[in-house]
């Protein structure tokens, strides 16, 4: 088995691990974005018709994970585990949205990361021949997020411009063995880094020294090039974190420009929609992945992506007892199906 | 330790380079317009409750309340947020500002419920303010009583 180990955080999954389906649900401004068409649903109501946006954010996660199961022609029964996560303390989205589903859960917690830690997990699981199918989901909800990690909605107050817009939205795939529309055949997984930075709204800042240590890293691993990627995209770094990013790397000596794509700059226009440095949350790269980079790969407009989710690991107390703010990204490397696959 | 306190600094230096920012003169100017504005509301309802033949303090009551309940009003509508995210320092000094922090505390935390929601969330934000403002005023009055026996 350790002919699957590449260098030093490294897996080459050896099992064929598939991605069966995907399937999202956004917030009315997420509808509206550049991405808006792409999405499977789009609810109008912020309250998604319940009383507080945990909730609205838990039924976000119920449909999002019921209509990947259904686009994958399976029932829930039929999921052998799950890996769902969100931004909330104790992941409450999560185990309130998907108790009714009655999958065997493991919670996580990667913050805006999630994504990533979820699919690498999964494909792990399956490709060990732990679970015949395998469903990763996340979200995140731009009330709920803004009250656990800043001010309530109503109160007035201006954002830097260096400030992320959290994604209203929660995106599932559905992994497993045969068929489906594109394969996972690589997991890179991302330490902690922390350079020291404290400013909580310049998340880009925060996170940009991990995508960068996770990219090089699997880079190194599987002994690549960026150009042997059609895609390098980042989850939720924005504009000023690829701006940093592109430095960093550049310091070691790759140059990912041309292939590089952050989910979070994709979702909203900046122009018209005042997001600022763009998108964030676990519903940013969870959405973006499931209804945008999922078809295109399924299309094989793009052969190899490299897919890497960012996070920032803070919290209120952490950020007012002073701490920084460290960063974490996973990435997965997610290939087209060539023909007779 | 000595290295890497340096190391983080060079970064943080590096991030203020590359990260954009808002104009200051511009948002001094819209904070100026809209503060001024604001007290401008506040002078005119000073004006008119005197015209009605209030005293001094009768009349800044009314002033205040007035200006309190159209904060509160104006947050409800969430349109005190926009008039903030224009006018930044410009709504959150006057006593406006003080009403949205309050009244926005209490409409996202109600759902926590009357006691453990509104009763210990409502001052999220504007505790400080007012222990503070107890605090400073209770050391000017000590200072004000210290000259008196002089």
């Amino acid at each position: 088995m350790s002919g699957q180990l590449r260098g030093k955080q490294s897996i080459e999954l050896s099992g064929p691990v598939r991605i069966l389906s995907g399937a999202s649900v956004v917030g009315s401004k997420e509808g509206e974005g550049p991405l808006g068409e792409f999405f499977d649903a789009v609810g109008e109501d912020p309250m998604f018709g319940c009383e507080s946006w945990e909730e609205a954010e838990s039924i976000l996660q119920k449909e999002a994970a019921t209509m990947a199961i259904g686009k994958a022609g399976l029932l829930p029964g039929d999921i052998r585990m799950m890996f769902a996560g969100d931004l909330l303390a104790q992941s409450i989205a999560s185990s309130f949205g998907v108790v009714d589903l009655n999958i065997p859960l493991y919670g996580l917690y990667g913050a805006c990361s999630t994504m990533g830690e979820s699919l690498a997990l999964g494909a792990m699981a399956v490709s060990a021949g732990y679970g015949e199918h395998v469903l990763a989901l996340t979200s995140s909800h731009f009330g709920s997020a803004e009250k656990e990690f800043r001010f309530p909605l109503e109160y007035g107050n201006q954002r830097p411009l260096s400030a992320t817009w959290t994604v209203t939205g929660s995106g599932a795939c559905v992994l497993g063995t045969s068929g489906g529309k594109a394969k996972i055949t690589g997991v890179t997984t991302g330490k902690i880094i922390d350079y020291g930075f404290k400013d909580s709204q310049n998340m880009g800042a925060c996170m940009a020294p991990a995508a960068c240590d996770t990219i090089y890293q699997n880079l190194m691993d599987f002994d690549r090039l960026p150009k042997d990627y059609d895609k390098i995209i980042t989850g939720d770094l924005g504009s000023v974190g690829q701006r940093i990013l592109f430095d960093l790397l550049s310091e070691k000596g790759f140059d990912i420009s041309a292939q590089h794509m952050d989910c979070g700059m994709e979702i909203y226009d900046p122009e018209t929609q005042d997001t600022h440095a763009g998108g964030s949350g676990c519903g940013c790269a969870a959405t973006v992945f499931a209804s945008y980079i999922l078809p295109q790969l399924a299309l094989k407009k793009w052969k190899r992506v490299l897919f890497v989710p960012t996070g920032a690991l803070l919290s209120k107390v952490s950020f007012n007892e002073g701490q920084s703010v460290p960063g974490i990204a996973h990435a997965v490397v997610v290939e087209a199906l060539q023909k007779g696959e | 330790m000595a290295q890497q306190k340096e190391e983080q600094k060079k970064y943080e230096q590096y991030v203020k380079e590359v990260t954009p920012v808002h104009s200051l003169p511009q948002n001094m100017a819209k904070a100026f317009l809209v503060g001024g504005i604001i007290c401008v509301i506040g002078q005119w309802i000073l004006n008119i409750a005197k015209g009605y033949g209030l005293d001094k303090e009768m009349a800044g009551a009314w002033c205040s309340g007035i200006l309190i309940l159209a904060s509160v009003i104006l947050t409800g509508l969430n349109i005190y947020p926009k008039l903030a995210k224009f006018a930044g320092a410009g709504s959150l000094v006057p006593i406006t500002g003080f009403a949205n922090s309050v009244a926005a505390s209490a409409i996202e935390y109600q759902k926590e419920g009357q006691v453990m929601g509104i009763g210990c969330k409502i001052f999220t934000i504007a505790g400080p303010v007012i222990l503070y403002g107890i605090v400073t005023s209770w050391v000017l009055g000590l200072i004000y009583w210290l000259f008196q026996l002089m």
